[in-house]
């Protein structure tokens, strides 16, 4: 496809690597920089990055990736119980992660770790949760940023309320306005909750978008499984655009994501945004990929890689040398050591803090059962046990 | 200025009194808006308080709680109104997963404020999945907390506890009783009142305990009333709040009495009468002149309407209890 004309995408958008019905690609996988694309709806989309910024993106692909393969790497040597990693899929989380607005709020799901470090977080925070010393234990509203939420969906229905409550503050209707972003996969659009968040969504308006990474997998089952139809055609039932972009692509994840907030927070209300991507590694360190898929199909999204197109095209237009690149590989090989000593030196809890924040008021039998494991385990002081 | 008004509409006036105390209270449901709910617990509340405060949702039981715990984490206060107890397990996923642990997941940074109020119980000649009393389901899940009223001033008085409440509360209300009538100070102030996780006892005795809630503690007054002519004298206590239960109330009256008899409408089997039985019988293994005993819904799907009153605990089934208990 040529240079600039990339045109209605969907339907027929993006480059030869595009799925059927096209997707908005603004840097294909050798690349090239389409400059802008205008999809049937007549929206056009591009980007505006200065230099500078289009090095910062690179630095944070690169990044999130080496702190994903460092939190791999703790998970297989015994100090992680569990690890989701986001390889593959960091061109849909820095660039929408990029696009939201300090004022703006994120509903993860438990893979969102790029987006986290996008929103300027300590990559540190969800380590508690898959070592197992904490179950999150951060502040949604301090990082604007929700907890991981594990039970597939429930958060869009929590994306949803926020969302209506941001209506109600009267936060909608300007370009200062809040928006909300909801993170979900494809094995999560067969359920019932997020059925019903695009649903309440629709009918109130509410200031959102529902940010889909559609990795082709729920663990082992492929995306035909979970739908007929393309995701972002689902959103026309409930009454309001989808989208479907290449999640491989930052700068596309980056500008239609853009768009869709700024939508939501001038009082347009929901966006459905499909990133079609691939999950490169394992649902989770606990899951084996050889039983449900064959490595050609790894190898030809391999050549798809988000990272490896900035690096060319940054190359290629001159913005960027080795000297850059082999810098950047040191600082995130740093952040990745900093992290990696920080998670090895984080503190087992307190066993009897387990009976702490449960409730708000506490409780009395709760003060009880505290109060009766503390004096058991006292029991075996000096006993040997 | 106390009136004498329905338990509907005592708890009708908590809410109202709610929305009046603090502007981050909403109430959303099916049917709460210009219908005033199925029962009118929120009639005239939309027309004096406007759309955005009194909701009507999607028909979407997960999406009322699921949305409710988005609006928590933004400040709010939502009171959900499930339409009939058979209809909250499509919401029980959000409750059980999400209202319950949010505070403990965040450890303790991220409250959620939510109460979810519930018509519970049988005696309305209904339909299926309109007479249940799903209530040990909630008490067994650590995170949420449990209340129900049996009268009206209570149920003015506890509804607008719960709402003030940072804990997430599931509060039944006993819809057989919404059209029994009390007095109610509509103007007392909840600041002081009798705290809501506290059990109380409505009818001091010395023979033997009844311990009940929500609509089975007008059975249990009725029967201890009948107790009375045969020479018996009977302590009635009503839990109201069913976790945590106000177990110092519970053991100090089975103590003085030593026998008890628990009665509830849910089957017995695993039923919240099987806890207080164990928790009374470790406490008062040496006051107790006879087993606990329970009287209870049988362990079968609640029964067409027609077989409803064979089914529900009454006056005759309590006092065969107390028969058995004193005849040990």
């Amino acid at each position: 496809m040529a240079k600039g004309k990339a045109a209605a995408a969907p339907p027929s958008g993006g480059g030869s690597d595009a799925p059927a019905g096209g997707f908005v690609q603004l840097l294909t996988p050798d690349g090239e920089h389409v400059g802008s694309v205008t999809t049937a709806d007549g929206t056009t989309y591009s980007v505006d990055f200065t230099d500078e910024e289009y090095r910062g993106l690179y630095r944070d692909l690169v990044t999130v990736r080496r702190l994903d393969a460092e939190a791999t790497a703790l998970q297989r040597q015994g100090e992680l119980g569990l690890w989701a990693s986001l390889l593959g899929q960091e061109a849909a989380q820095v660039g929408s992660g990029r696009a939201l607005r300090t004022q703006d709020m994120a509903f993860p799901t438990y893979r969102e770790h790029g987006v986290l470090y996008c929103r300027g977080i300590d990559p540190i925070m969800p380590f508690g949760l898959f070592r197992g010393v904490d179950q999150g234990g951060w502040d949604a509203n301090e990082h604007k940023f929700n907890s991981y939420t594990i039970v597939i969906g429930s958060q869009t229905l929590h994306a949803t309320g926020y969302a209506m409550g941001v209506t109600m503050d009267g936060k909608t209707g300007s370009p200062d306005g809040e928006a909300v972003i909801a993170y979900f996969g494809d094995g999560a659009t067969s359920q019932g909750e997020v059925n019903e968040a695009f649903v309440w969504s629709g009918v109130f308006n509410a200031p959102i978008v529902f940010f889909c990474q559609n990795n082709q997998y729920a663990i082992s089952e492929p995306l035909e499984r979970q739908t007929r139809i393309p995701l972002y055609r689902r959103a026309a039932g409930y009454g309001f655009p989808g989208i479907r972009i290449d999640g491989n692509d930052v700068l596309a994840s980056y500008a239609v994501t853009r768009a869709a907030l700024d939508n939501a927070r001038n009082g347009q209300g929901p966006t459905l945004i499909e990133a079609y991507t691939y999950r490169m590694g394992a649902h989770t360190s606990s899951d084996d990929p050889t039983r449900y898929r064959i490595a050609s199909e790894v190898e030809s999204w391999k050549a798809k890689d988000p990272i490896a197109r900035v690096k060319a095209f940054l190359t290629k237009q001159k913005l960027a040398d080795d000297t850059f690149f082999g810098e950047v590989d040191e600082d995130a090989r740093k952040l990745a050591l900093d992290l990696r000593e920080r998670v090895l030196a984080m503190p087992d809890p307190q066993p009897v803090t387990m009976f702490d924040h449960v409730y708000p008021n506490g409780s009395p039998e709760l003060d009880e059962q505290r109060k009766a494991f503390t004096e058991y385990h006292a029991s075996f002081e000096g006993s040997g046990h | 200025m106390a009136e004498t008004i329905t338990l509907g509409k005592a708890l009708n006036h908590g809410l109202r009194r709610a929305l009046e105390n603090d502007p981050k209270v909403v109430i959303m449901g099916e049917d709460v808006g210009k219908l005033g709910g199925v029962f009118r617990i929120t009639d005239g509340l939309q027309k004096d308080f406007g759309e955005d405060r009194v909701i009507d949702t999607p028909l979407a039981e997960a999406g009322i709680v699921g949305t409710a715990v988005g609006l928590a984490i933004r400040g709010y206060r939502p009171v959900c109104e499930i339409q009939f107890d058979g209809f909250v397990f499509p919401a029980y996923n959000q409750i059980v997963a999400q209202v319950a642990k949010m505070f403990y997941r965040s450890k303790g940074k991220v409250r959620v404020p939510i109460v979810i109020r519930i018509p519970y119980g049988g005696g309305i000649g209904a339909v299926e999945h309109h007479s249940e009393s799903p209530e040990a389901y909630f008490a067994h899940t650590p995170g949420l907390k449990v209340v129900t009223c049996s009268n009206p001033a209570d149920a003015h008085t506890m509804i607008q506890q719960a709402i003030a409440s940072d804990d997430p509360i599931v509060f039944f209300e006993p819809k057989r009783r919404y059209w029994e009538k009390g007095e109610v100070d509509l103007e007392a102030p909840v600041s002081g009142a009798f705290p809501l996780h506290s059990a109380r006892v409505v009818r001091p005795g010395t023979d033997a305990t009844l311990l009940a809630y929500g609509p089975m503690v007008r059975v249990a007054l009725d029967a201890a009333a009948a107790a009375a002519e045969d020479g018996r004298n009977l302590e009635v206590v009503d839990l109201r709040s069913l976790s945590p239960v106000d177990y110092p109330v519970l053991v100090e009256s089975v103590k003085r009495t030593g026998r008890a008899v628990v009665v509830h409408e849910a089957p017995g089997n695993i039923g919240l009468g099987a806890e207080l039985a164990a928790r009374i019988t470790e406490e008062c293994f040496y006051s107790l002149e006879a087993p606990v005993l329970r009287v209870t819904g049988y362990d079968i799907p609640y029964p067409a309407a027609r077989s409803e009153e064979e089914y529900l605990p009454d006056l005759d089934r309590l006092l065969d209890a107390v028969d058995r208990s004193f005849g040990w």
